[in-house]
């Protein structure tokens, strides 16, 4: 890679926008410290950053790195026990140390913010309309009809429609999508000087995210406000900031244009980052790219010592590394600065980028030569349905109408493979899990485990069953009993299946052994473990009775992406060693991209695609697919520039409320480029999903499917 | 709606008529109205003895049941028998309610007021010292009975108008006005000067109760989102707790205050008593006393239909408040 080619990206944008003139906001050596019982936490330790007009900075960071407590500083909204120290200048003012009053001058007008969860980020009892007049009229003196006339303009800058209607809607008629709008509305109400987005699109998803990563680009475009952007997915980053900075610890420990940190880091802890995260656009020779987790958890930010942070979990860590922490300083002249002892050899290519961490197998098993017509079949679904009653009222209870939660779903599972069912959140995913695990008689169709029908087994039958299907749930931190030491946990269902104690004890430090644990971590309670390893627990019980189906309810999605390939790459090979089937509920697209076989995609309660993973995801041939993937951001910045986005409008509709015909139909981007007869075909016909033709293993429940390249 | 409307009323009926039945029954069975009799010296003649049970519908030496039969009949033509002491029950009920109406009306209102603002305050300062301070006065009010906060008050009282020395003491505490009271504004005086301690005597307890669950539901508000989203907006602490947190804040507060209120209204026997005040928990006392069923089943009765209507008011109230919530 020679020095030229790096003096401009693939979009031909100059390597360095070079900032001139005197930075909009400047933080200089801001640190945050809260006392605690435990003693001082030092959670910001030194961070430095110049905020241009204009200009997007990303800050990236896990979890307790102190991304968010940076920002908040910035605002003043940390609590009393806060010590901060530094400066914070916005144009040259100092704004550490001004009272309650002052900032609240600031707060709102010059810098506004949108924050995380958009649920319980607008006051629940006031109309979204009056929230954002408030906003307008704290700082502005507007008539009544001004503000009101200002705050609809501000709901249709923002993409909300029907504004007129929607002004006097209370937040919960919101769906989170729209109420993040209403964030931005409020947040670009003022024409801010910077905009501060904590983890803006975290709580939604993707394809609401694409919206509301649109909606942010236009409000930036129309106030011309320069934006800091906190968030963890480093897909968001790479395609919104011009400019980024990596927080481990409570401080940044790589600073530099978006291009230089993705394709040249010189701090193991990004490149650790970059190669734990599942790629949507890569796949290796197998189909698949190894992950390399980050081992280890972050420090403890109480008494930290004289010592890199990420020494423990650096596989490049050497003497130095443990007696002094590292400056954040140039790796060479023409290098953006990290904080590693070691960033000479990085830049100098002593040692290699990509062998920095240790790259692990991919395990195979002997099912995976099989072919899978030969395979068994372990988990058979046929046209399931689940339909709720809708109740409304608090007072006089009464029934108003029917939720289609699932709503005639085919799929089966054979020995030894992975389907990934994804979809968006209400798409029914959670419900057709339940409706198997249950392993009754469904409303309609059928549900066949190793081709027995659920409906016919005899209560003694159906407890043997469940010995074959174990479940992982999403929150690793909710799904294990705080007050049961992790051993009895694991051999609560031994024990439910009549183990002995002796036996059940034996059983329990093998399992522990098998997820990467030590046996003596049995007599510990969940709250002595990370997330990482307490879901390592939840999946040695879920493996206890020897299952060989195991359901996997977002098993990965409340962890952080250094943890989360670990876990990752512990179920790739469990699933290779036990030769379980895996059905993996995920929203996250790349991740089913990294652990499946086979991928079906929900919508409204309807699987609309379905097939093997390669063949889904090169060549989606289903709208719906198509703009999810399109709206997954990719950790790539060229590739991101590149990439022109499907941007689906609206919500998910409520399954109340299912449209005729195609179900899909009224946000698809394809049923507006349709003529009449077409759209009426739509409009009347619900589509039976079909197999592609040409394809063996690839279906799709679309009128008019055609396979569309959006990676 | 309508219908769902007549449905609940329909089991108030049925709840009231049950609970009213039961404490009939109870009464009857456990009361000894003989006694009262035989207890005077000298003791009342048989003759007249029978006449008057006969009279209250009270003679134990009837069965209960036909007692009670005869109580429901009444009861059905508005007649709810006679008091011990051979009065109406209706009658004396109209008078001793709006006794307690005029005792328990102001302390109901100050200490819901008092107590959410209380507990705020001593939410936003949580762990300072005047949040200890009222946590430690709350604890001392919740460990003294009314019984002993009553008539201490009354002793404060007067040592009080000792201090102060004149004719007339300054401090009242018996009665609910001075007979010798004149003219509209030095009745207005007279009452509220009478109504001073025992009003005082009532609120402690509540204000205390209302501001320990206000500063616990205001801690969650605190530190949540959306009162973050206010200051993040511009709004000053002060504004944005007084406005975005308090209101949110008291919605499920408020279930309680206007249960613990309604059922105020039922009687302050202690306060009542010790500050002579005629109202239906000194009347329920002394009924008791005298073994008096007819008037305990009309108490229980009203009691009844005050624990409906306040379950009916919160959730009114609630969904007034509360647009998550819809009737």
């Amino acid at each position: 890679m020679s020095q030229n080619l790096l003096l401009t990206d693939a979009a031909g944008r100059p390597k360095n926008p070079a900032p001139t003139g005197t930075p909009l906001l400047s933080v200089q050596d801001l640190h945050v410290t809260f006392s605690s019982e435990a003693g001082d936490v030092r959670a910001v330790r030194g961070v430095s950053y110049d905020l241009h007009p204009g200009e997007v900075l990303g800050i990236v960071g896990e979890s307790g790195s102190g991304k968010s407590v940076s920002a908040m500083a910035i605002l003043g909204l940390l609590p009393d026990n806060a010590r901060i120290t530094g400066s914070i200048k916005l144009e040259g003012r100092e704004l550490l140390g001004l009272g309650d009053k002052q900032m609240s001058k600031i707060r709102g007008k010059d810098i506004a913010m949108v924050f995380q969860d958009p649920l319980s980020a607008l006051t629940p009892v006031f109309t979204v309309g009056d929230q954002i007049v408030e906003a307008l009229s704290v700082h502005q003196k507007l008539s009544r009809d001004a503000a009101r006339k200002r705050a609809l303009e501000l709901l249709d800058v923002v993409g909300i429609p029907d504004p007129e209607r929607r002004f006097k809607n209370f937040p919960h008629e919101f769906s989170g999508g729209m109420r993040q709008r209403v964030m931005i509305a409020m947040a670009i109400a003022n024409d801010p000087k910077v905009i501060l987005c904590d983890e803006p699109t975290t709580a939604l998803d993707v394809t609401i995210q694409a919206q509301i990563l649109e909606a942010l680009k236009n409000a930036q475009e129309l106030t011309g406000a320069a934006i800091l952007m906190i968030t963890h997915d480093l897909g968001v980053v790479a395609g919104f900031a011009d400019k980024v900075s990596v927080m481990y610890a409570g401080r940044p420990v790589e600073q530099g244009a978006v291009d230089e940190i993705y394709y040249r880091p010189r701090m193991p802890y990004t490149i650790g980052l970059l190669g734990s995260i599942p790629r949507l656009d890569v796949s290796g020779e197998h189909g698949r790219r190894p992950l390399t987790p980050i081992e280890g958890n972050p420090p403890s930010m109480v008494d930290l010592p004289d010592a890199c942070p990420f020494a423990d979990r650096c596989p490049i860590v050497t003497d130095i590394c443990r007696d002094a922490e590292p400056e954040l300083l140039p790796a060479g002249p023409d290098s953006h600065p990290s904080a590693c002892h070691r960033r000479a050899d990085l830049e100098s290519g002593t040692i290699p980028i990509d062998q920095v961490y240790p790259v692990p197998q991919i395990p195979e098993t002997h099912l995976d030569t099989v072919p899978r017509a030969q395979r068994s079949p372990v988990l058979e679904i046929k046209g399931l349905q689940k339909h709720f009653p809708l109740m409304r009222g608090a007072v006089f209870k009464r029934r108003v109408g029917t939720v289609k939660a699932v709503d005639g779903i085919d799929f089966e599972i054979r020995e030894g493979e992975t389907l990934g069912l994804v979809g968006e959140s209400g798409c029914g995913k959670t419900t057709t899990l339940l409706e198997i695990l249950e392993l009754v008689a469904p409303q309609a169709g059928s549900i066949a485990v190793f081709g027995r029908q659920a409906a016919k087994l005899s209560g003694r039958e159906r407890m043997e069953m469940r010995k074959d299907i174990q479940i992982v749930f999403q929150d690793p931190m909710a799904s294990l009993d705080p007050r049961m030491p992790v051993g009895e946990a694991i051999a609560e269902p031994l024990r439910t299946h009549g183990w002995s104690q002796d036996k059940a004890y034996e059983r329990v430090a093998e399992l522990l052994e098998l997820v990467g644990l030590e046996p003596y971590h049995a007599s510990r309670f969940p709250r002595e473990f990370s997330g990482g390893q307490r879901q390592r627990i939840c999946v040695a019980r879920a493996l206890a009775l020897n299952p060989k189906v195991v359901i996997l309810d977002e098993p990965v999605s409340a962890l952080d992406v250094s943890i989360q390939a670990g876990v990752i790459n512990l179920l790739d090979e469990l699933r290779a060693k036990l030769g379980l089937s895996y059905l993996f509920v995920a929203h996250d697209l790349s991740v089913v991209r990294h652990i499946a076989d086979r991928v079906a995609v929900m919508y409204l309660g309807r699987i609309v695609e379905i097939g093997d993973v390669a063949s889904v995801f090169e060549l989606p041939s289903h709208p719906y697919t198509q703009a999810l993937l399109s709206a997954i951001p990719l950790p790539d910045p060229r590739k991101e520039r590149e990439r022109s986005r499907i941007l689906l409008p609206g919500d998910l509709p409520s399954p109340a409320n299912v449209p005729s015909g195609c179900r899909f139909r009224d946000r698809c981007f394809k049923y507006a480029s349709l003529n009449a007869a077409e759209q009426m075909k739509c409009r009347d016909e619900d589509p039976v999903i079909v197999t592609r033709p040409g394809k063996e293993d690839h279906a799709a429940a679309c009128h008019f499917a055609d396979a569309l390249e959006v990676v | 709606m309508g219908a769902f409307i007549v449905r609940r009323l329909l089991n108030y009926v049925v709840l009231v008529f049950v609970a009213t039945s039961l404490a009939y029954l109870g009464a009857a069975t456990a009361f000894h109205p003989k006694d009262m009799y035989l207890q005077k010296n000298p003791p009342t003649p048989a003759v007249v003895m029978y006449h008057e049970l006969n009279e209250r519908n009270d003679n134990p030496d009837k069965p209960v049941l036909e007692r009670y039969a005869h109580w429901v009949d009444g009861v059905a033509h508005g007649d709810f028998g006679q008091t011990w002491q051979l009065d109406s029950v209706s009658k004396h009920f109209s008078i001793s309610v709006w006794v307690t109406v005029r005792l328990v009306t102001v302390a109901a209102v100050i200490s819901a007021v008092a107590g959410i603002l209380i507990g705020s305050f001593q939410a936003v300062r949580q762990y300072k010292f005047s949040d200890h301070a009222i946590t430690f006065g709350s604890y001392i009010i919740f460990a003294m009975p009314v019984f002993v906060l009553a008539p201490l008050l009354k002793l404060v009282a007067v040592q009080v108008n000792k201090a102060v020395g004149g004719n007339t003491p300054l401090l009242q505490y018996q009665g609910e006005i001075d007979p010798d009271a004149t003219g509209f504004w030095g009745q207005l005086f007279s009452r509220a000067d009478h109504l001073l301690l025992p009003t005082i005597s009532l609120s402690l307890g509540l204000i205390a109760f209302y501001s320990r669950y206000q500063r616990g539901q205001m801690l969650d508000v605190l530190g949540s989102d959306f009162l973050r989203t206010a200051r993040a907006k511009g709004l000053s602490k002060t504004r944005a707790i007084l406005k975005h947190g308090v209101r949110t804040a008291v919605i499920p507060v408020m279930t309680l205050v206007t249960y613990s209120t309604i059922l105020t209204f039922a009687g302050a026997i202690i306060t009542e008593r010790v500050f002579g005040w005629n109202g239906l928990g000194s009347w329920f006392t002394d009924a008791t006393n005298h073994s008096d069923v007819n008037s305990v089943a009309v108490i229980t009765l009203f009691s009844a239909v005050l624990v409906l209507i306040a379950g009916m008011l919160s959730d009114i109230i609630t969904a007034v408040l509360d647009p998550r919530v819809r009737l």
